[in-house]
């Protein structure tokens, strides 16, 4: 793709390279703060995804990122090159819209050159037709926008971008406006895109599977705060906070003192249970903790096993078959109903019934411990529930 | 039975199919009918009948007595006597066009990006004139463009009025029109550019355009639909009008076409034909130039 040259830049266009740097960046709407202190580094080609609920402040990290909004505090480099006050075209940043926002009155061909042709590139149009070829839309370069479907017109706002070949490429819910089907297809081939042309993207969404399937990294945000940021395995496997368990996959919590030590575990009491947590996995390690483990590393047995460390005795109240898995939902000594998927491995009838008394049991090593906040699990589960 | 069944109901499909499509064809021509009936009755009849008074003839010695004919010397009386005046008003309403675009693209403008809380304000302003009469408002211009009025006189007093005055003058002819026909410039542009998605005005910045770049390449082509139904709206109306240049021009110089076919018509005896011919000429004129116009700028990927 050495197609994508990229010649001397316009007037005040700042050619800055690296990695993208937001440094305590804060902004404020009014007496509202919508993104609260943020700092974050993102690496050079890497795929990021800024995952959250609705109104957390994604939108407007991207917007300051791409100098349409300037941080009320802080500062944003590429780099070294800080490029905090820079107006838009300033910028090697480019955003695919959320809404797309195409140029209706220009062909597609002239939607994708518009970029390379303000920058005063000599093949503009050339570099178009390349782009259009990356997002396989060659044969509609001479159609209006309004001519195309959303998923095509979200291709062409990938192209629109990318034939800049920006630093940073900034996408904001591209996929949102798409079916499932499509939504699936696109993520495949943004990330094809991404690896082709080796650009470093943030993508954002609220979509955790998205987020997952997609990223090097994921953070996780809320409230104009990073909550969490990792590898997808990682952030899946170890939750440090409440409303991550919850908004990054599904996990049981329970929330109890803790009561000592055993060796390099850290065992509290939640309902009358002794659980036990890896210290290396637990995020508090005195008063109250929020235990938690995720619903297919629990096992569900008909019997009270024999010499198990720590088992909880639930109720079932759900039994669902789903094929590669069965879902129970059981519902625990302290009220609360927890999650349990256990896979099929054997073709053997299900005989838990909904009424039916179940141990369940764990490996300890796979438990985690948050610290106790009861407002942000319930705001997860909203948010979740939500789109 | 299971091969009747599927030739009946291949059946049943197309007669099942019809009668809906009839009835809504039906009602579609039931809608449609006052609107046709009005434009035969007030549009389409007296064009006819206006067309054929243009090609009557007058009796010689009964002054005002006319009678049927084809008679095209009305035609070739209006071009060749009235030559001047078609040209001020094409002249005359394309200024006050342009002027009007010059004045209400920025405040279109204005209103839609940068009034905030005081667009409605605006808005009222723009639209209160309308509430008194278009004759009272274009004589309330007389008197400020009058010779001892503010305006003539502050130019005077500057040495900055070549004539001595603006009555009397095409310049407040021009001035006239421009200001009469200035909110049917600036509703349609204000509703094109309102509507505009922000995102795509901020795509331009995002896509290396600075401010003047992105207005001149997308935020201006994006509101073509309004600028294109705020000239036509300002310059057809213009063009046939008559009241501006009889209150605010003079007897000779800035008499316009409407001028002409007024006073054939209420104050000429005998004047109806060449006043019809003026009349059906003038639109011939503007249809044309129209149709020019739209073809030039006016296509579907604006609309
Ligand atoms: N121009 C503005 N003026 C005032 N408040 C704003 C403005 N822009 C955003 N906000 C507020 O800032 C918060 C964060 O908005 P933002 O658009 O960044 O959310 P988001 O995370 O992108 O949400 P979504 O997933 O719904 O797009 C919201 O509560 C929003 O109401
Ligand atoms: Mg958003």
């Amino acid at each position: 793709m050495g197609l994508f040259s990229k010649s001397g830049g316009s007037g005040g266009f700042r050619e800055a390279k690296g990695d993208l740097r937001l440094q305590e960046v804060t902004k404020s709407f009014g007496d509202f703060t919508a993104v609260d202190n943020l700092t974050l580094e993102v690496p050079r080609g890497s795929f990021f995804a800024l995952l959250g609920p609705s109104g957390c402040g994604k939108t407007t990290t991207l917007r300051m990122v791409a100098g349409l909004e300037q941080p009320t505090a802080g500062r944003i480099l590429i780099g070294d090159t800080d490029l905090t006050g820079s107006r838009p075209y300033e910028r090697p940043v480019n955003t695919v819209f959320q809404s797309y926002a195409l140029f209706p009155h220009l062909t597609i061909r002239d939607n994708v050159a518009f970029g390379p042709t303000r920058r005063g590139e000599a093949n503009a149009a050339q570099l178009a037709g390349d782009a259009l070829e990356l997002v396989q839309l060659s044969h509609l370069a001479a159609r209006k926008p309004a001519q195309l479907s959303g998923g095509q017109q979200q291709r062409v706002a990938v192209a629109r971008a990318i034939v800049n070949r920006p630093e940073v490429l900034l996408l904001d819910e591209p996929l949102g406006a798409l079916d499932l089907k499509l939504r699936r297809q696109m993520q495949v081939e943004l990330k094809r895109i991404q690896s082709e042309v080796g650009l470093t993207f943030i993508h954002v969404t609220h979509d955790q599977e998205e987020a997952m399937t997609m990223a090097d990294t994921v953070a996780v945000m809320n409230h104009g705060r990073i909550e969490q940021m990792g590898a997808p395995e990682e952030l899946y496997d170890l939750p440090r906070t409440t409303f991550v368990a919850n908004f990054v996959g599904q996990s049981n919590l329970a929330s109890g003192p803790i009561t000592g030590r055993d060796g390099d575990r850290i065992v509290a009491e939640v309902n009358g249970t002794q659980v036990a947590i890896p210290s290396s996995r637990c995020a508090v390690d005195s008063g109250e903790v929020t235990f938690g483990i995720r619903p297919e590393k629990v096992r569900i047995h008909e019997q009270r096993p024999e010499g198990a460390g720590s088992d909880v005795q639930a109720t079932v109240r759900d039994v669902s078959f789903t094929g590669v898995a069965t879902q129970y939902q059981v519902e625990v000594p302290s009220g609360a109903v927890w999650n349990v998927y256990e896979q099929n491995l054997d073709v053997k009838p299900i005989s838990v019934r909904p009424g039916d008394q179940v141990w369940l049991t764990w490996d300890p090593a796979h438990a985690f411990g948050v610290p106790v906040d009861s407002d942000a699990a319930a705001e997860a589960l909203a948010a979740v529930d939500a789109p | 039975m299971s091969a009747f069944a599927h030739a009946a109901g291949g059946n049943a499909a197309v007669t099942h199919q019809d009668p809906p499509a009839r009835r809504r064809s039906w009602a579609t021509w039931l809608l449609l009918l006052p609107g046709f009936l009005w434009l035969l009755v007030f549009f389409v009849f007296p064009l006819v009948q206006l067309f054929t008074v243009s090609l009557q003839s007058k009796y010689p010695g009964y002054p005002g007595y006319y009678y049927r004919d084809v008679n095209f010397g009305n035609y070739v009386d209006a071009l060749t006597q009235f030559g001047a005046h078609f040209g001020r008003s094409l002249l005359f309403a394309g200024l006050a066009t342009l002027f009007a675009f010059l004045l209400a693209y920025p405040l279109a403008y204005a209103m839609a990006f940068k009034a905030g809380r005081w667009r409605n304000v605006m808005m009222i302003c723009i639209i209160a004139p309308f509430f008194t009469s278009f004759i009272l408002r274009t004589v309330a211009w007389r008197q400020i463009l009058a010779d001892d009025g503010p305006v003539a006189s502050t130019l005077n007093f500057l040495h900055l009025l070549p004539g001595g005055r603006i009555t009397e003058t095409w310049v407040a002819v021009v001035a006239g029109l421009t200001y009469n026909f200035l909110p049917f410039m600036v509703l349609p542009i204000y509703a094109s550019l309102e509507r505009a998605d922000h995102r795509i005005i901020e795509a331009g910045g995002d896509l290396y355009a600075n401010g003047f770049t992105t207005f001149r390449k997308v935020t201006l082509p994006m509101s073509m639909p309004g600028v294109l139904a705020g000239t036509l709206l300002t310059f057809i109306p213009a063009a046939g009008d008559y009241v501006n240049a009889d209150l605010l021009g003079s007897d000779r110089s800035t008499k316009m076409v409407g001028n002409v076919i007024e006073s054939q018509f209420f104050k000429v005896l005998g004047g109806f034909p060449l006043a019809a011919a003026l009349s059906f000429t003038l639109m011939a004129l503007i249809l044309a130039l129209v149709f020019v116009y739209i073809r030039r700028f006016g296509t579907e990927e604006l609309l």
